[in-house]
């Protein structure tokens, strides 16, 4: 009995007049409309007021070194004096040196992942890894700091430098800190995310993509070439999205690099990045063109992450092209 | 089409008498051609299990060389499990077993000391759904040629790719974008493709896995087409779920069921006169 109600009930929902239901009608789709719409709207504005806003904040320095502030190299507040490019080396070679050291490792981990490790382990593993995200980038910085560095001036430099200190990029003092060290804390923070998004994307290829390639007597790396071929735009997303990670890391960066804004070619040489600089000096800043210098890094940050990304989208779409027929 | 083809000597106009004459004599030459025929792939005894699961029993099945064999039967019955131990297109999942011997050419595929790597190349596989490499037709074509490296300079490169996809009947369609990427042929061109990408390093065998069942009836046409041709140098054995089609393209059948290899004979007898009711069961539609 209690069913057949029911039933009817529900027979009668479905054949009621579609007015009666607000959320079917044509002014409640126009609401949504509205509603999604501004919503974009607003974020749209809102990117808008923080550039302009920042352009406002930052226009002593602006109008003073003009494009000069990008290509000069002095940093000096006591004579009233900022040039940015220390700062962009020492953020661009300090993310690049975290790829370098970041990508093999990455790549290794997501293949034997995906590939060699026990299939009770994979879940076990892929957990580590991404703990490993999860930490608050301070504790990578204490970590660097008492750890690290001391390993770094006591192992892994005095190495670097006796065998490859005829290079200038090895090229001594070395302090333990600098932009070698900073690499390496980078790339600890920037391999969990490369891992991740890499074992997602190799686990998205088709098995018959690889027995493919067996099948025509390929050996076992000769296959896992060809499923990385497969994967490739993923994993150069989940690098790209390592690298910007890494441009705007701040704190862990901080304790290590030196905060000295000078530039040298020697990987084991102190540095500053523009994320560094920002958070250090910003309390010191003691009058505007200071203050505005400073915000002007912030728009060369800004701007050299969104040239990166924009890189990054054209390269997957270029990559991923051959793929829709 | 095809039918007619093959048949081509039946089919002048001949009276019925000296007809059924013949068919009988050539059904006699036949067997005796059967018994002299080179026998090329050849299972004994063979169990194949997925962990406990056993998915294999028995199998004993000697395939002659150059004839084209269908597999068929219900789903789940094996088919694929048996064609992929034929180049051990199993060893890759863990829980698989191997009980008995594969015999290609008189020698045990599931010896010990087989180069794995080398069989998969005599023994050549097509995929239900097509599987080209995203990369350039042109590079789909060398990369099996490079990995094996069967080719000893550039002109000799092209001149493999390009006999490969005139024998897989694609090179009139593609010889003018074989820089194009692979991703952008059709579903039946990208098969085609797959077979040429096989043919390229030159096989003894060939296996093919429902081949023709993602594709239209056109697209299939030239694929059975395809097979009937490759039959001319190569072992080919299709699974298949489409009775016409195994008709169509076989010499020889296979019918399986729940992991048994219930009846092995010629195409036309086993869709005939088979000998076992479950065969005609299947063959007639009664189950399956
Ligand atoms: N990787 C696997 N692990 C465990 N069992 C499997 C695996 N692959 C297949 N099986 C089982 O083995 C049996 C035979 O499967 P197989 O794929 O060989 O059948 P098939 O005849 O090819 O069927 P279909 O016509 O649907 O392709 C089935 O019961 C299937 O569930
Ligand atoms: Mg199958």
């Amino acid at each position: 009995m209690e069913n057949l109600q029911e039933a009817t009930k529900t027979d009668n929902l479905i054949l009621a007049p579609r007015k009666k239901r607000w959320l079917m009608s044509p002014s409640a789709d126009k609401a949504f409309h509205t509603l999604t719409k501004s919503l974009a709207l607003f974020l749209f504005t809102l990117v808008i007021a923080l550039v302009a806003s920042m352009i406002y904040n930052s226009r002593l320095s602006l109008s003073r070194f003009g494009l000069s502030f990008v290509f000069s190299s002095t940093w000096d507040p006591v004579k009233e004096l900022f040039g940015a490019l220390p700062f962009v080396y020492g953020t661009l070679v300090s993310s690049i040196t975290a790829l370098i050291i970041a990508i093999p490792i990455s790549l290794g981990v997501a293949i034997f992942l995906t590939e060699e490790c026990p299939y009770k382990l994979r879940p076990i593993v892929l957990t580590l890894v991404e703990l490993l995200a999860a930490i608050p980038s301070v504790a990578y910085g204490l970590w660097g700091i008492f750890v690290l560095v001391p390993f770094m001036r006591n192992y892994i430099n005095p190495v670097l430098e006796k065998g490859l200190g005829f290079l200038p990029l090895f090229k001594g003092p070395s302090y333990g800190i600098g932009l070698l060290t900073s690499g390496m804390i980078l790339a600890v923070m920037i391999v969990p995310i490369i891992t991740a998004i890499s074992v997602n994307s190799l686990n998205s290829v088709l098995p018959s993509q690889r027995e493919a390639a067996l099948a025509l007597g390929a050996t076992r790396w000769e296959a896992t070439q060809i499923v990385l071929l497969n994967a490739r735009s993923g994993i150069i997303g989940g690098i790209i999205l390592g690298l910007g990670r890494a441009l705007g890391e701040t704190m862990a960066v901080t304790m290590v690099i030196g905060n000295r804004p000078e530039i040298s070619l020697s990987l084991l040489a102190p540095s500053y990045t523009m994320a560094s600089v920002i958070a250090n000096e910003f309390t010191e800043a003691t009058y505007d063109l200071y203050l505005h210098a400073l915000i002007e890094i912030a728009i060369l940050l800004f701007i050299i992450t969104f040239i990166v990304q924009a890189f990054a989208q054209l390269l997957i779409r270029q990559i991923s092209k051959g793929k829709k027929s | 089409m095809l039918v007619k083809n093959r048949n081509m000597e039946n089919t002048s106009l001949e009276s019925k008498e000296v007809k059924e004459v013949k068919e009988v004599k050539e059904s006699k030459e036949n067997k005796e051609e059967a018994k002299n025929l080179k026998v090329e792939v050849e299972a004994e005894n063979l169990n194949f299990f997925y962990g406990e699961k056993q998915a294999l029993y028995s199998i004993n099945l000697k395939i002659p060389e150059k004839s084209v064999t269908a597999f068929i039967g219900p789903s789940g019955c094996g088919k694929s499990t048996f064609l992929r131990t034929l180049n051990r297109m199993n060893d890759i999942i863990v829980s698989a077993r191997v009980e008995g011997k594969i015999l290609l050419n008189n020698q045990n595929i599931y010896a010990p000391n087989v180069d794995v790597v080398d069989l998969r190349r005599r023994v050549g596989m097509v995929f239900q759904k097509s599987t080209p490499f995203p990369k350039s037709i042109f590079d789909n074509i060398v990369y099996g040629i490079k990995i094996n490296k069967l080719a000893n300079s550039r002109t000799e490169l092209q001149q493999m790719v390009e006999q490969a996809l005139k024998q897989a009947a694609l090179w009139d369609e593609v010889k003018d974008r074989l820089n194009d990427s692979a991703l952008a042929l059709s579903g039946g061109q990208q098969q085609r493709l797959c077979i040429a990408r096989t043919l390229a390093v030159m096989p003894e065998v060939i296996l093919m896995d429902e081949p023709c069942s993602a594709l239209d009836p056109i697209a299939t046409e030239k694929i059975e087409e395809l097979i009937v041709e490759l039959r001319e140098k190569y072992t080919v054995i299709i699974v298949t779920h489409n009775m016409q089609q195994a008709s169509r393209v076989s010499d020889y059948t296979a019918f399986f069921l729940l992991g048994q290899l219930i009846e092995f004979d010629e195409t036309e007898k086993i869709f005939t006169y088979p000998k076992e009711k479950k065969t005609e069961d299947y063959i007639t539609g009664r189950f399956g």
